[in-house]
């Protein structure tokens, strides 16, 4: 692969704007995402991180499944695959094998990586192959309209939760770690620079890295939860809800009580896999 | 010094892997399913000896997923199956048609619906093959009836695949997929292998559905310089999302015709004893073998009697069968279902003949002998195999 060495501290810190442009493909926006959406804010803590790696466009594939995050690929100037419903992961897994030169990065949904592509999520988890998983968050089916979804909170609205939902959720981080994924952090679209730090650490692991990145859709989750607007949401949920893993040691118990915790909250070293399956080749050839 | 050639006996579901292999094919994804798995066990050790990759999948979406993402990465790429799995299977199927990706899918019928007779071969899957995905798509589905051929029509599942940038599924039973015979492997050189049309364009000036000469644009692999967008909405040329009506009617068709207008190419069968036939029989896959031992017995009595046994399934092979009708007073349609194939030869037909099926779903092969009596107009006898029947020759051979 060609790479350069990340040539800056992340997160980016110069004084001249980023220029996003040099990552995005020409004249595909304005995007899909409603005002207020926190999707365009992890977009670009991705391309920080995806510039600070120094990893060339070419050997990048940014691969989605269905639902608002999922259309993230089509506006970004890589080797870009969006598919079917939950079916990113293995899609990505085939990508990966064919080509393991490239540094695959899935962008998936709350719905589309836990509810219809769960099965794949915790095999991804389990094999360790070099991939990223970006969930983004926003405990709702937004595409469809505000349908309840594996992390909707319980209690919370959704158009098929009119009076709450009573199903407990999933915590995306526990879900991970405990499938094998070998790096697993979460972030906000709030702490946009800390993200920017985190998807960089997440893209340069090697195994799987999952990443749990809460975000707001306030035209569904924020309306019928009577968020006020989008800018309440993202302070109650992704500033009020969540702690810094380094805060969090310093801080009693009661303070913790219901906070969600960002940073690194899982790492790991395990064979990836395919360098394993490079090994397995060899053995076959009886070198 | 001249190469001889191999000779192996080996069951149809290995024969199927050599086919694969001097195709190409260098990916193979897969889950475990009675009566395909042999093709995933000698791929697990077959494909890490040549430098291709295997991988197992948590279930049969993954591997059809698996396989697209292979096949855009660059590799001849394929997954097999069996009853449950197909139809798990086909949500890819359909967006490999739309995405214009190519790949091979292995369906050795078993018997159903669901988990049916798992051990049991079948038929019944032949509409599921070019209806199972939702939306019009095209189909393009072989139909081997010997160890022998199925590993040509294997080879010939690739090329066409790469061809014409769609899914091929090689659709045949349990009874060709563990039965074994003798089988010469073709030298390398020997047969014509497809490989992928590649962009030869500046990569600024790529689009992945530039069809300009043709129905078929060239395919990049991913991470070789062309950064291109695949998406399974509806698309322009250069692969992005479109909300064009034209656009969509257009892509929707020319997806649909750039195999039915190509279908004399694509189409093969074989014509046995048609010439002066009376009588014809219409019969693909095992029951082929059957109808073929069938024609010859009454042959040998004189009875004109003929066979036409599709290779190509899907397209329907319209125009041999009209022709045919034209012929016969009578065209018989054995199949290991209760009638799926017999409603096209009869539309195929348009009344020039009398149609009628021969069916039979209780996991037991169709007999020659129900054949010759459904030629004769007798009574359909059912299972009572005459031993005489089973040591005959010809019943082993192509």
């Amino acid at each position: 692969m060609s790479t350069q060495t990340a040539a800056r501290t992340v997160p980016y810190k110069e004084k001249a704007p980023f220029d996003y442009s040099s990552y995005m493909r020409k004249g595909k926006l304005p995007h899909i995402w409603c005002s207020g959406c926190g999707h365009g804010i992890v977009l670009k803590s991705l391309l920080r991180a995806i510039d600070a790696t120094g990893i060339q466009k070419d050997d990048i594939a940014i691969v989605s499944g269905i639902g608002c995050s999922s259309r993230t690929p089509g506006y970004l100037d890589f080797n870009t695959l969006h598919t079917l419903h939950g079916r990113a992961l293995p899609c990505a897994t085939g990508i990966k094998l064919a080509k393991p030169k490239l540094k695959v990065i899935v962008v998936t949904g709350d719905g589309d990586a836990l509810a219809i592509g769960g099965n794949h999520f915790i095999h991804a988890c389990r094999r360790n192959m070099d991939l990223t998983i970006m969930v983004y968050n926003n405990y709702i089916y937004g595409m469809t309209s505000g349908q309840s979804s594996p992390t909707t909170p319980q209690s919370m609205i959704a158009t098929t939760a009119r009076y709450g939902s009573i199903e407990p959720t999933f915590d995306t981080c526990t879900l991970a770690k405990a499938a094998g994924a070998t790096f697993v952090a979460r972030g906000t679209a709030y702490h946009a620079q800390e993200l920017e730090k985190t998807i960089y650490d997440a893209i340069m692991h090697k195994g799987t890295s999952v990443l749990d990145i809460l975000d707001s859709c306030p035209t569904y989750y924020g309306r019928f939860n009577k968020f006020k607007s989008a800018s309440e949401m993202m302070e109650k949920i992704e500033k009020d809800g969540t702690l810094s893993i380094s805060q969090a040691d310093k801080l009693p118990p009661e303070k913790r009580e219901g906070k969600l915790l960002r940073g690194v909250l899982h790492k790991s070293e395990r064979p990836e896999y395919c360098e394993e399956y490079e090994r397995l080749m060899e053995k076959a050839q009886g070198k | 010094m001249k190469k001889s050639k191999q000779k192996k006996f080996i069951q149809g579901n290995e024969a199927c892997v050599e086919g694969a292999l001097y195709a190409g094919c260098r990916f193979y994804a897969g889950y475990p399913i009675t009566p395909s798995t042999e093709i995933m066990e000698v791929m697990a050790a077959r494909l890490p000896k040549i430098g291709g990759s295997f991988i197992q999948m948590e279930d049969e979406i993954a591997s059809m997923c698996a396989v697209v993402g292979a096949s855009l990465g660059g590799l001849k790429s394929m997954t097999a199956t069996s009853g449950p799995g197909f139809s798990l299977k086909q949500e890819a199927i359909g967006y490999a048609c739309m995405t214009e990706v190519p790949c091979v899918i292995v369906n050795v019928m078993r018997s159903g619906p669901s988990t049916g007779y798992p051990t049991g071969p079948s038929q019944s899957d032949v509409m599921q093959a070019k209806w199972g995905t939702h939306g019009d798509h095209p189909a393009v589905v072989l139909t081997p009836s010997s160890v022998q051929e199925l590993l040509y029509e294997t080879i010939r599942a690739f090329n066409l695949a790469e061809t014409y940038r769609t899914p091929v599924i090689i659709l045949y039973d349990e009874v060709i997929g563990h039965m074994r015979e003798a089988v010469t492997l073709p030298l390398p050189g020997e047969i014509n292998v497809v490989e992928r049309k590649k962009p030869n364009c500046p990569p600024s000036e790529y689009k992945p559905y530039d069809v300009q000469d043709g129905n078929v644009a060239p395919l990049a692999a991913y991470g070789e310089g062309y950064r291109f967008h695949v998406t399974g909405l509806y698309h322009a040329a250069d692969g992005f999302p479109t909300s064009n009506t034209k656009l969509i009617q257009e892509t929707n068709e020319r997806l649909v015709n750039k195999i039915d207008r190509n279908k004399e190419t694509i189409c093969k069968n074989e014509e046995f004893c048609l010439d002066d036939a009376e009588i014809g029989v219409f019969a693909y896959g095992v029951c082929a073998k059957s109808a073929k031992f069938a024609v010859k017995e009454l042959r040998s009595k004189g009875v004109k009697v003929g066979l036409l046994r599709p290779l190509t399934i899907w397209p329907f092979p319209d125009d041999a069968v009209e022709e045919m009708a034209k012929k016969v007073k009578t065209i018989i349609v054995p199949e290991m279902n209760l009638g799926q194939v017999v409603h096209e030869v009869e539309r195929a037909s348009k009344g020039k003949c009398d149609v009628r099926g021969l069916f039979r779903v209780d996991t037991d092969p169709i007999h020659p002998k129900q054949i010759m009596n459904a030629i004769l107009g007798r009574p359909v006898e059912p299972t009572v195999i005459p031993s005489e029947v089973l040591i005959e020759r010809d019943m082993i051979d192509g």
